[in-house]
């Protein structure tokens, strides 16, 4: 395993003060793994209650942003809830994106609630092989 | 001017054994505070309505094959595991913060179920069961009889 933390392309952002939304919902932090392949690296974050259709990447700035839209109105309506463990609102997180990903050519899906980010090192920054030839 | 003093000691010491008792009782409020994930994933919801009772939990990425549904009297219980990325030779992980492994959780419901009429989905990540309320339990209307 290589060392983890040392050379991080991508980086929490580090100011927490995020715009406000405009409309009162809730909006969580989704769990994210990072992953660092040779020549991408994968984001991989828990948005239950997200499809295709109602998650939003932008990329501003060198700065990913990853919002997810959870209708909460339509939940359940003819219920009562009984007895809540978790709450139901939108997910977002930011991340800082180097020149190192090739930003033209992210990639996003969607499945089962689990967005899957590949974003795809630039050409120049792929370690490059050097043959020795023999004299 | 030895009385105040003395007094001022026993307040001390209660002092101190109130300290120490709010110490042990943190302590204890904070251990118990790490549940471990086995029995806290996934996050569940119970929805009720008269006569049934819905539960829903937060299971991204999971094939729904492999969850297990089962209920007992009153207590339903949901477990499976979450894969983790399976990494290649020089692949690493530099934030790993979703869950992983085996899970399994129990939830109490508000009342007794009949078992073989619950209905399960899986959709976006959320498990759904829907549980009716068991005949027996249901409560029953008395009409008074005037004469």
């Amino acid at each position: 395993m290589a060392e983890t933390g040392k050379d991080l392309e991508i980086r929490k952002e580090r100011n927490p003060l995020q715009a406000e939304t405009t409309r009162s919902r809730r909006v969580f932090i989704p769990r994210t793994d990072i992953i660092e392949k040779a020549d991408s690296i994968i984001l991989i974050a828990d948005m239950p209650g997200v499809d295709e259709q109602n998650v939003d990447i932008t990329l501003e700035k060198g700065v990913l942003t990853m919002h997810g839209t959870v209708n909460a109105e339509a939940y359940h309506r003819d219920y009562r809830v009984a007895y809540a463990e978790y709450g139901i609102g939108d997910f977002r997180r930011s991340f800082t994106v180097t020149d190192e990903i090739d930003q033209e050519k992210i990639e996003a899906t969607v499945k089962d609630g689990v967005l899957r980010l590949i974003l795809p090192k630039a050409e120049k920054t792929k370690p490059k092989k050097i043959t020795v030839q023999t004299g | 001017m030895l009385i105040p003093g003395f007094r001022e000691f026993n307040w001390m010491q209660d002092m101190w054994l109130e300290l120490d008792r709010m110490q042990r009782e943190m302590g204890r409020l904070f251990s118990g505070t790490s549940i471990p994930y086995s029995q806290s994933f996934p996050a569940a919801n119970t929805w009720s309505r008269e006569n049934d009772v819905l539960v829903t939990a937060e299971i991204p990425g999971v094939d729904p094959k492999n969850i297990d549904i089962s209920v007992e009297g009153d207590v339903l219980t949901v477990s499976g595991s979450r894969v983790m990325e399976e990494l290649a030779e020089g692949e690493a992980y530099h934030r790993q913060e979703r869950p992983h492994g085996t899970f399994r959780k129990s939830v109490r419901l508000p009342f007794r179920v009949d078992g073989n009429k619950v209905e399960a989905s899986y959709q976006k990540g959320t498990l759904t069961v829907k549980l009716p309320r068991i005949e027996s339990d249901k409560p029953r209307k008395i009409s008074i009889k005037s004469e």
